[in-house]
């Protein structure tokens, strides 16, 4: 039955996406408020060795899930008070977070490799999860990918809908405007910052406690950058970004179904699928320069200081 | 805030040289105190770590040879850095560099010829600009973020190196080892101190970093580069093209990083292997930022990187430490830079800015 063959197949793009969702919509208010972290894959990282370290010590699934988030927003926080206090190139200091991060993580996770951990429990319903084929889909998931999508939603409603979403918008187009009107640019940028880290810290653990519950050196395998091309591909939009990391979900099984069916490609061949589809994301999002510079937040990537 | 900063009058010049060197020692605070924490006697570490490596002859012939892709990397990205142009895929240059020289070096395995090694250098220089190549047309073309585009392409190498050391380049009586037939003699770059690894390409590099030099600071080319970085609307006046520099910055630094990948093959490694680069790539950019730019700088910067290799190499021997401590010590030193480099614009002032004032 054809069922047999995509419901599998659904459920392993929910989990390769699952950590894009996180790490691109964090990443969206933390460029909506006129900040370029390029540090996601240093934060991804180092979040899932937070949480998979606490969820082996611990064995508690939401302590570990906290944890990941925790990591993710103390690697933010550097980020944070090197650019916003000590007005460095952001470029430049997302850069040396994702270098620190990948070596940092992997000194914490030397004790860690080669432990395995029983993955994040799944809701069950009775009768509802029990449904064949949608049953599973719809309710047998564990609690992050449930939050993946509440996060997109939130994040929506919060940048479109409410006051404090408007101050982070004013911030990122016009900081010297919104500070003379009497906002606090670096509280505000912060607290993107943070917001921005533990949610990439989110995407991280997700990967190490329920994708691939191990840890392993470098385990984000430049999720984090593909996150950073998601972003700039959903135009600064949570709900587009939420799309955009399925699709990439989607290309990236394409290789696991690719092999089961016997295609004669070498599977190094098929691995590349995910960054050659990003090239190819960018070249047809960036080739419109106005329409680009219509949705990029107009302060992205500037340093504010009082006197200017 | 008791202590607040405000914007000096003019940059200062000698913050530019003495914020390295504040960086150096914060990192090497810290890093002590890193190691007393994790229960390892904090001299004995930073003994281990940075000075019984060197302290011998062979030592520092080593340290040269893991400062030489370092240097050559880092000479690249500088000049792309100060016109703004972000390269970050020197990793994936370097081994398309490793994989076309290494590609000529297997083709011609059985002919002895003193062409081959020349021609080796050239093809790894071509193989690097070639790799950096495509981003600087879908930037040239159709506006894509280099920083991305460079860096998927990193991925993308690494795994066709992947592929080809355990398709079609593998040594065909290696046991289906993932390694390719040992190089010729006439492949491998002579070594300038006998009985070490330290080869010709040092020499090379060092001469490279001298003709980088000459563009910078007597070339018009270079001229426009600093124009381009600091002044982006003034570059657009004087009507220099920002297409061509583009161009030019990125098959500079795709070639030196694609050179380097030639030496590694064709120095130390001497056949094609699955890790060409222990991150060469990545550390050089910390290089470029802590040598400031200059191609002086970057070698002085360059060689004290390679000690961070070399000394996480050893203290991994000596005192059982995680060879993941390197990637620490030079993010850190990264964050500490970035931190001190507060104080070439802006300086402390006691007391907070008055609103007013401002």
């Amino acid at each position: 039955m054809i069922i047999d063959l995509i419901v599998p197949a659904l459920l392993t793009i929910i989990t390769a996406s699952t950590p894009l969702v996180f790490a691109a919509v964090g990443e969206i208010v933390v460029e909506k408020s006129g900040v370029l972290n390029l540090g996601v894959e240093g934060m991804m990282v180092v979040g899932a060795v937070g949480g998979f370290a606490i969820a082996i010590i611990t064995d508690d699934p939401v302590l570990a899930i906290l944890a990941g988030a925790l990591s993710g927003m103390l690697m933010a926080l550097i980020f944070g008070l090197l650019t916003l206090y000590f007005y460095s190139n952001q470029v430049a200091t997302g850069l040396a977070l994702t270098l620190f991060g990948i070596g940092f993580s992997a000194l914490l996770g030397h004790k860690f490799v080669g432990i395995t951990f029983e993955g994040l429990p799944k809701l069950y319903i009775s009768g509802l999860s029990d449904i064949p084929g949608i049953g599973q889909l719809i309710f047998g998931q564990d609690v992050l990918v449930y939050f993946s999508i509440l996060s997109a939603i939130a994040v929506t409603w919060f940048l479109g809908r409410t006051r404090w979403g408007m101050i982070v918008r004013a911030v990122g187009e016009n900081h010297d405007s919104a500070h003379s009107i009497g906002f606090s640019v670096t509280s505000v940028r912060l607290s993107c910052i943070l917001f921005g880290g533990a949610m990439a810290g989110l995407g991280g653990a997700y990967l190490s406690l329920a994708y691939t519950p191990l840890w392993v050196e470098n385990m984000t395998a430049g999720r984090g950058w593909i996150a950073l091309a998601l972003v700039v591909f959903a135009s600064w939009r949570p709900w587009r970004a939420f799309f955009g990391a399925y699709l990439f979900g989607g290309i990236t099984i394409i290789q696991l179904y690719a092999q089961g069916l016997g295609v004669d490609v070498p599977s190094q061949i098929l691995s590349m699928l995910p960054y050659l589809a990003t090239i190819i994301v960018l070249i047809v999002i960036s080739r419109d320069d106005s329409r680009l510079r219509l949705n990029a937040p107009a302060c992205l990537g500037r340093n504010f200081h009082t006197s200017g | 805030m008791l202590v607040s900063l405000e914007l000096r009058p003019k940059a200062s010049k000698a913050m530019v040289y003495q914020s390295p060197l504040i960086a150096v020692f914060m990192t090497l605070i810290t890093s002590m105190v890193m190691f007393w924490l994790m229960d390892t006697d904090p001299f004995l570490a930073i003994n281990a770590y940075f000075i019984e490596p060197v302290s011998t002859l062979d030592g520092v012939a080593e340290l040269l040879v893991k400062a030489t892709p370092l240097i050559l990397i880092a000479l690249g990205l500088s000049v792309g850095f100060q016109a703004n142009i972000w390269n970050i895929g020197a990793e994936g240059q370097l081994t398309l560099g490793a994989i076309f020289s290494g590609g000529i070096a297997l083709a011609y395995f059985d002919v002895d010829t003193p062409f081959l090694l020349p021609a080796m250098l050239v093809f790894g220089v071509l193989g690097g600009m070639f790799w950096a190549a495509i981003p600087a047309i879908l930037k040239v073309r159709y506006n894509t973020n280099e920083i991305l585009t460079s860096l998927m392409l990193t991925y993308v190498g690494l795994l066709l190196l992947s592929y080809l050391i355990h398709g079609p380049l593998r040594d065909p009586d290696g046991f289906n080892f993932p390694e390719s037939r040992l190089f010729h003699d006439s492949a491998l770059l002579p070594i300038i101190i006998e009985g070490s690894r330290l080869h010709i390409g040092f020499l090379l590099t060092l001469f490279i970093a001298v003709l980088t030099w000459m563009l910078l600071i007597k070339h018009i080319i270079g001229f426009q580069i600093r124009v381009i970085g600091m002044a982006p609307a003034a570059a657009r006046f004087a009507g220099f093209k920002q297409k061509k520099l583009i161009w030019i910055t990125l098959l500079f630094s795709g070639g030196a990083a694609g050179l380097a990948g030639a030496f590694e093959v064709s120095g130390p490694i001497g056949q094609i292997v699955p890790v060409i680069s222990p991150g060469y790539g990545f550390t050089a950019i910390i290089v470029a930022f802590l040598g400031r730019l200059h191609p002086l700088g970057v070698v002085l910067a360059g060689i004290l990187m390679a000690l961070t290799y070399l000394g996480g190499d050893a203290a991994q021997i000596t005192m059982n430490l995680p060879n993941a401590v390197t990637g620490v010590f030079q993010g850190m030193l990264l964050f500490f830079l970035l931190a001190s480099d507060v104080l070439i614009r802006y300086r402390f002032k006691i007391g907070s800015i008055k609103k007013e004032t401002t």
